[in-house]
């Protein structure tokens, strides 16, 4: 379990998050959706251990992130970065292993498997700086995989995507939401921030809903994404429709709230 | 790490295409050429075949074969000279291949962002004023107090520039360069000053400092310049994973397992290592800790688990062959060592920023 207790998170004197709790299970893929600004991927990065917490405490199993080697934290959860550049002209398969600091996992055969599974088959020798952002985006998500493949194939660990489909087209959202959900039947733990709360409600177990750093809402999607709790977080009025996999948000009926 | 074994923990990590073993086979051999070249090549040419000769015999105790006059020369005059140049090179380029990973950035280069000339600022500045105070320290001490100094001089400029390129975690490669630049050039006028002030030769010893020269090559500065350069190596190799990783960004190479902090304080104190020993034995040989390590870049590509070697490899080529030749130009006399890699190395540099102009912004 991974677990963020009471986050709080400043920077400048601004309280970025605001007291915020949540858990990421194994087995559970945990969606975080919120407006613009509301301090969601600084949630993430506070979980993820790049963020310096003001108070509270970020556990995995019980113990502390911040008492753990970067190392071990990297044999057990990984994270999809947005928009990463990429310093030398590494190819696609020397940036899967540039991020492998666990020394197994290194065999191409791997590698391979892993740009497949992207969707990116026969990219492994591609120069990463030629390819396009969804492209980028993509073999960072393969290379991620690899880094919990190699740190510890008894657990698969956790999922850190922050808007893992931002420069995707529809077709790749939907692979990336896929290996998310599969990750999760595996046994793994996900938390990703989406902006879609379609693809939100479509991908999650579970929706935590942040707004002004704080959390407004948490819990199943159906028992979250209610009229009262989006009106109060995103400062708009709309109509939620449900069809049988599960609750949709329709963009004709959305109108700004008083 | 073996070179057999860096090569196949490169081709495992799905490096297909980077001929990896060819390219530090080269290097190796451009290597060999030009201390073999470094040793043969002068006013008084020897045949490789008597080079070889007399360093067997001087290897295996043998009774000498060779004139005296060839030994002397091999021996006492070029073998100094060849190892100088060798480690002076080394140091330079995987302090720049370090350099460069660490500020993610390929313009990075020791002596153009000002640390080389740090460090030649602290050695002169410990023979101006040190010698009175060296006195006072027991014999070993004294001799090393030369490439201390100028590890420190070296230290404390690297540690100034990446507190000014650094800014909320981002390092600006304009302000990299820019404030490197300033700083080189205020180091390097106060060396003048200080030259100027204190020698009898003056501008002899400003030269040396500033554009370097294996003119002065000894023995003892051989020894005194091999365990920093060494030193650095080791370190070098020891920090290229987390360099790969780096390479990703910051927050990433964290993700991924690295102590970023750590990773870059290491880096930074054995950069200020060998350029330092790299300066104190031949002042401030520029450009080489840029093109080297981008040279071999091309050829092997970008991981630093190769780079390191390669750079090390082809950095005492580059050296010894820019002596070579800063040795022929203008026999009998000599062209300060910097003359010649700068000749090489602007018109480099130059195309390098075209190239990337968008990236340097």
């Amino acid at each position: 379990m991974y677990r963020a207790e009471n986050v709080t998170v400043t920077a400048s004197g601004r309280r970025l998050v605001d007291g915020a709790s949540l858990t990421v299970r194994p087995g559970r893929v945990t969606v975080l959706v919120g407006p613009n600004g509301a301090g969601k991927s600084t949630l993430l990065k506070a979980m993820s251990g790049e963020h310096r917490l003001a108070t509270g405490r970020v556990t995995l199993d019980g113990i502390s992130i911040h008492d753990m080697r970067p190392l071990e934290l990297a044999r057990r959860r990984a994270v999809l970065p947005q928009a990463a550049e990429v310093a030398f002209p590494f190819t696609a398969a020397e940036v899967i292993t540039a991020g492998l600091m666990a020394g197994e996992g290194h065999d191409r055969a791997r590698i391979l498997r892993l740009l497949a599974r992207v969707d990116l088959p026969g990219f492994a020798d591609r120069r990463y700086d030629s390819l396009s952002g969804g492209e980028r985006q993509r073999v960072q998500l393969a290379r991620i995989l690899a880094q919990l493949d190699a740190g510890k194939p008894d657990a698969p660990g956790y999922l850190f995507l922050d808007e893992p489909t931002a420069s995707l087209d529809l077709a790749h959202q939907l692979t990336v939401l896929n290996i998310a959900r599969a990750h999760a039947d595996a046994g793994g733990g996900v938390l990703a921030v989406l902006h879609d709360l379609n693809l939100a409600a479509m991908v999650a177990d579970e929706i935590v809903v942040l707004a002004g750093g704080r959390v407004r809402a948490a819990g199943p999607v159906a028992e979250v994404l209610t009229e009262p709790v989006l009106a109060d977080a995103f400062g708009i009025r709309l109509r939620i429709g449900v069809a049988p996999p599960g609750p949709f948000i329709l963009p004709q009926n959305v109108q700004a709230a008083e | 790490m073996s070179m057999e074994g860096i090569a196949m923990a490169t081709a495992e990590a799905g490096t297909r295409g980077r001929p990896v073993t060819a390219g530090l086979t080269l290097f190796a051999v451009l290597a060999v050429a030009a201390f073999v070249g470094a040793l043969a090549i002068g006013p008084f040419t020897i045949a490789p075949g008597r080079v070889f000769a007399v360093l067997w015999d001087w290897i295996t105790g043998a009774a000498p074969a060779g004139s005296l006059r060839e030994r002397i020369v091999v021996l006492d005059v070029r073998l100094p000279r060849a190892l100088v140049g060798a480690l002076a090179g080394s140091g330079m380029a995987v302090a720049g291949a370090l350099m460069q990973g660490v500020f993610r950035n390929p313009l990075a280069d020791p002596s153009l962002v000002g640390v080389a000339p740090g460090a030649a600022l602290a050695a002169v500045a410990f023979v101006v004023f040190g010698a009175p105070l060296v006195a006072l320290l027991p014999q070993p001490l004294q001799v090393v107090g030369l490439p201390l100094a100028a590890f420190a001089g070296g230290l404390v400029t690297t540690l100034v520039i990446a507190r000014l390129a650094e800014h909320d975690g981002r390092t600006s490669v304009a302000t990299l360069l820019f404030a490197g630049l300033a700083l080189g050039a205020l180091a390097s006028a106060g060396t003048g000053v200080m030259v100027f002030l204190a020698s009898e030769q003056q501008t002899r010893d400003f030269l040396f400092w500033t554009l370097g020269s294996l003119g002065g090559a000894t023995w003892m500065k051989a020894a005194l310049a091999a365990p920093f350069v060494l030193g650095l190596l080791a370190i070098a190799v020891g920090l290229a994973r987390g360099l790969d990783a780096l390479a990703l960004g910051e927050a990433e190479a964290f993700h991924a397992g690295v102590s970023v902090e750590r990773l870059k304080r290491t880096a930074v104190v054995a950069v200020a290592a060998g350029v330092g020993a790299a300066v104190a034995a031949t002042g401030v040989v520029g450009f080489v800790g840029l093109v080297v390590p981008h040279l071999a870049r091309l050829v092997i590509g970008p991981s630093h688990r190769a780079l390191v070697p390669a750079s090390a490899l082809l950095g005492a080529a580059v050296l010894l062959g820019a002596d070579i030749l800063a040795r022929m130009i203008a026999a009998p006399a000599e062209l300060p060592l910097g003359v010649v890699t700068a000749l090489v190395g602007a018109p480099f540099f130059l195309w390098l920023l075209l190239k990337r102009r968008a990236f340097v912004g």
